[in-house]
């Protein structure tokens, strides 16, 4: 690693530091508007700190919205994709990864073909197929097209196949069937790329935009980004309620992160490896 | 391999070699089979379902138009011909192809710069990176909505900042010729963090000893930027690159939260996603929609396969 003189290092510093403002500036200003009044938001020159904090915007935020209902289903559908993903993921990339088997070659190759295709392909027959089910307006709807996963199943393929044979050949030796290697000895070795994975899975889970707003349309089946769409169509300028649904729905996210970011930070640079 | 198949394939095991004696490798052992089929099952069912067949309809839908009561006939090659003479759809073929174009080669050119000054063993490298990341787990929708605030002409802080020089500021997100690039800031803003933690995690895998042969050689810093970081980091960047191209093509949440369908500057910021969107979901245009996604996958096959064909070349591996 280069080492730089101490006068240089002050400039770098310098110039971080400018950049971490901008960063964070954004996430400032949006937990300050949300204690403000209206009033304050509109005043020319801008009111920097809220006269008296106005939590009754959190409140309003709860009153126009079901946001408890935001909540429920956020957090419901994307625990269930995270916990769908690394068990079929990881049983999958298992397979491809360490069992000889027909025609293995040319499934991979399918599996890669889906990850190749961008996802707005999919939406328009997946919408059809919940339409079909009844399944609109639904917490399913929200998670079993994404309970399987072409990136999480090469992701993990990626870590079985660099696990050494001697492991499975012993476990085989001791009368271990693949389900046993794959669950028993196997699973353990690979938890960095499962946790990478269920990170991915938990971010694009949350964060996810386009398929909740077109499959749940009734409120009380929204999730939260779906559920700021809405709250910006029904409050339309006023930024201290449009603020302090923002901070609403982003906070766990980033708590989760500040938690966990020793293992965010491994989980996304070892994609970049692999 | 149908679901059939794959039952009496497990059903022949059970029945003929459930005490399993110790297979010699070089004869099929129909056990690893069994396993193997079973273990992808799942996945490969759910892909098949979910993603593989879609992909054919969405393909055979391109060539379709829709009814009002989901009836829908063969025209051909309409839908692709209207796609290219609607002057609309070019207008977001271009506006896609500006925010592709600068998104990618500014954002990463940041990254890299932040993440070669992270690298100089300096303190608080953690809080920077944090800090850093932030926009990158924060959802879109919500990053959108906190820069129309923040841009929003009249009492967003930029312009009110700008007036204070007696600058009269733009309508950021309302005036046709400056939404898009708007939108490409902030689209930059939140990628930033992402890049720059794998092109970081890049940086710390190359041996220190490079850079000490070459203090001995005498090589200023940018020299050894140039020789040494560059080429060590071309797989890193590679990488980092063609991800982001793809993602760039899929802009979405930026467009629909910050600008909107009730903005005027909508049709000369919409990318063809919002269009998809806008066209198989709001309109109920199927058959278009279809056509725009169609051209999207294209689009993402051909910088795929650039990939494949560029990777050997200019990439190097150690």
């Amino acid at each position: 690693m280069p080492n730089a003189s101490k006068s240089s290092k002050g400039l770098i510093h310098i110039v971080l530091i400018i950049g971490a403002i901008i960063m964070v500036f954004p996430f400032i200003w949006m937990v300050l508007t949300s204690l403000k009044t209206f009033g304050e938001t509109t005043q020319v020159p801008p009111v920097i700190f809220p006269e008296k904090f106005q939590w009754e915007n959190y409140l309003n935020v709860f009153n126009s919205l079901p946001f408890l209902s935001f909540y429920w289903n956020t957090i419901v559908s994307t625990l269930a994709k995270v916990i769908g993903q690394v068990i079929f993921c990881s049983l999958a990339a298992y397979a491809f990864a360490r069992i000889k088997f027909p025609g293995r070659n040319f499934l991979f190759i399918l599996m890669l073909a889906v990850l190749m295709v961008p996802g707005q392909v999919f939406l328009l027959p997946q919408y059809m197929i919940m339409a079909k089910l009844d399944w609109l307006n639904t917490i399913q709807a929200l998670i079993v097209p994404g309970l399987f996963s072409a990136f999480g199943t090469f992701l993990l393929r990626q870590f079985f196949m660099s696990l050494p044979k001697e492991i499975e050949e012993a476990a085989r030796l001791d009368g271990c069937n693949h389900f046993q290697i794959y669950w028993h000895i196997m699973m353990p070795l690979v938890k960095p790329g499962l946790l990478a994975l269920a990170i991915f899975t938990s971010l694009w889970g949350w964060n996810d935009l386009l398929w909740p707003l077109i499959v749940n349309s009734s409120p009380d089946k929204m999730t939260l980004s779906a559920g700021l769409a809405s709250l910006q169509g029904q409050h339309y300028t006023n930024y201290a309620i449009l603020m302090a649904g923002t901070v609403l729905a982003i906070w766990p996210m980033i708590l989760i992160f500040i938690f966990l970011q020793k293992q965010f930070i491994e989980g996304i640079s070892i994609t970049g490896s692999k | 391999m149908t679901t059939s198949e794959r039952a009496v394939e497990g059903h022949t095991i059970e029945t003929n070699l459930h005490p399993r004696p110790k297979l010699r490798k070089s004869k099929p052992c129909y056990s690893d089979w069994f396993w193997g089929y079973l273990m992808i099952a799942p996945t490969m069912i759910g892909l098949g379902i979910f993603y593989l067949w879609p992909t054919i309809q969405t393909i055979y839908f391109s060539f379709t138009k829709w009814g009002a009561f989901g009836n829908h006939s063969w025209i051909g090659l309409e839908n692709y011909k209207r796609l290219f003479h609607d002057p609309v759809t070019l207008e977001a073929f271009k506006n896609t192809l500006i925010f592709v174009v600068i998104t990618v080669p500014v954002g990463i050119a940041i990254s890299i710069i932040v993440a070669v000054l992270l690298n100089q063993k300096i303190k608080g490298l953690t809080v920077y990176r944090t800090l850093y990341f932030l926009p990158v787990v924060t959802m879109p929708a919500a990053v959108a909505m906190v820069w129309r605030w923040l841009y929003n002409s009249d009492y967003g802080l930029i312009n009110q900042f700008l007036s204070f020089f007696s600058i009269s500021g733009p309508r950021w997100i309302t005036d046709p010729n400056i939404a898009l690039y708007s939108v490409i800031i902030v689209a930059i803003w939140s990628t930033i963090g992402y890049n720059m933690v794998i092109i970081l995690s890049g940086l710390q895998g190359i041996p220190t000893t490079y850079y000490e042969a070459a203090t001995i050689d005498g090589a200023g810093p940018f020299v050894k930027f140039f020789k040494i970081t560059l080429p060590m980091l071309s797989p890193v960047i590679f990488f980092v690159t063609i991800m982001s191209l793809i993602s760039a093509f899929q802009v979405f949440d930026l467009i629909l939260m910050m600008i909107g369908p009730n903005n005027n500057a909508i049709e000369e910021s919409q990318t063809l996603v919002y269009l998809f969107y806008h066209a198989a979901f709001v309109v109920n245009d199927k058959g278009y929609g279809a056509a725009i996604a169609v051209v999207l996958l294209i689009i993402i096959l051909i910088i795929t396969a650039v990939q494949l064909k560029l990777q050997k070349k200019w990439v190097h591996y150690e």
